[in-house]
């Protein structure tokens, strides 16, 4: 079961990975996101997921990116909560084992700062969003910080008694650090 | 009223109760808890027990400040030399307890990953960093902490009924809130 969704995960990068995408130094690179519990943040992290990214600094307008995320690989900062969040009111991984965000509207709005828009799917739902980011250049290596807020009932993360937003909030913080090499 | 009447103060006695009305609450809470499933109504209720431990760390604090500021009652004449020692003791280690298991409540929490947000408004700052290691122990000591705490509040209960049923003196009358004391009934 967990073998085949990965294999799925795996053929799938294989598929769609372009030829122009910099190096993405997956060690350095971090997707995490903070819930709230009962008002409490909590930070969990996703170990596993896949990044292509064209970014042009000359004409941003021509960058794209995609992102692919393996949602059973969640950490989710509790061994409770990781065996909980797979299930069918969460993540439901057997029927959608990823997450994925692809964006060809990137926008420069200051020195070093963008905004990717695009469409997030998690769970068969999708929706736009906008994600900020920086861009840091030493050498060949540019890396990319931002993040967004997104709201989990809007993917349905969480369902029935998991829905009571008092106990887990609503929104959910996530940010992303993606550190490329290789660029020209 | 008797001159020679010694009771605690009205706000030492209402301490006492509220705390351990608060103890014995959140004692069996988590006991309960723990066993739980993953739910909405777990995670609330790892807050409550948290909160109300927060709040006898701070009721405790009031009590010693108070204690300080007015001298307890005197234990009965009669009272051999050993008891008072044993009581002292005793009496010791509640407070001393009091605050080390919530102490090691909110370490244990820290090093669990989760931080401590009183009443859902006040952050109280983690003093560890998560560690799984650390976690376990915490979760180990705070759970040796409260089967001390069991083991003095028995004897402690213990010796309130000895000397109310066998003694027959004041020394749990003093504490009760309602109570008159045994000397002035008669």
């Amino acid at each position: 079961m967990r073998s085949t969704s990965l294999f799925r995960f795996l053929t799938l990068v294989a598929i769609t990975l372009p030829a122009s995408a910099a190096n993405v130094d997956y060690a350095k690179s971090e997707i995490t996101f903070i819930s709230r519990q009962m008002n409490v943040p909590v930070q969990g992290r996703f170990k596993k997921f896949n990044a292509q990214i064209a970014f042009d600094a000359k004409k941003p307008t021509a960058s794209k990116a995609k992102i692919e995320v393996d949602l059973g690989s969640v950490d989710t900062g509790s061994a409770d909560a990781d065996a909980e969040v797979g299930k069918k009111a969460w993540f439901n991984t057997s029927v959608f084992p990823s997450a994925k965000f692809s964006s060809g509207a990137v926008a420069q709005t200051g020195p070093d700062k963008y905004e990717a828009r695009g469409k997030l799917s998690i769970k068969g739902i999708g929706q736009d969003i906008v994600a900020p980011f920086t861009v840091k250049r030493a050498g060949d290596v540019v890396t990319y910080d931002g993040g967004f807020t997104l709201k989990r009932l809007q993917f349905k993360i969480g369902e029935g008694a998991w829905s009571d937003t008092e106990t887990v909030a609503d929104e959910v913080q996530v940010k992303f650090r993606f550190v490329t090499t290789g660029n020209k | 009223m008797n001159p020679s009447l010694q009771r605690y103060t009205g706000v030492a006695i209402a301490l006492h109760w509220l705390i351990a009305a608060a103890i014995l609450g959140t004692f069996l809470l988590g006991q309960y808890m723990t066993n739980l499933q993953l739910s909405p109504a777990k995670l609330k209720l790892y807050s409550y027990h948290k909160w109300i431990g927060v709040t006898i760390f701070l009721l405790v604090l009031v009590r010693i400040a108070w204690r300080l500021a007015h001298r307890p009652p005197l234990p009965p004449a009669s009272m051999p030399a050993w008891q008072h020692s044993a009581a002292s003791i005793a009496h010791f280690f509640l407070y001393a307890l009091t605050l080390a298991i919530p102490v090691s409540g909110w370490l244990m929490s820290s090093a669990s990953g989760f931080q401590v947000v009183y009443l859902g408004v006040v952050p109280i700052p983690d003093l560890l960093a998560k560690s799984k290691d650390a976690a376990e122990q915490l979760k180990q000591l705070h759970e040796a902490l409260n089967w001390l705490m069991v083991l003095v509040v028995a004897m402690h209960v213990a010796a309130a009924l000895k000397h109310h049923l066998m003694d027959r003196d004041d020394v749990l009358r003093r504490m009760l809130p309602f109570l008159k004391q045994r000397s002035a009934v008669k």
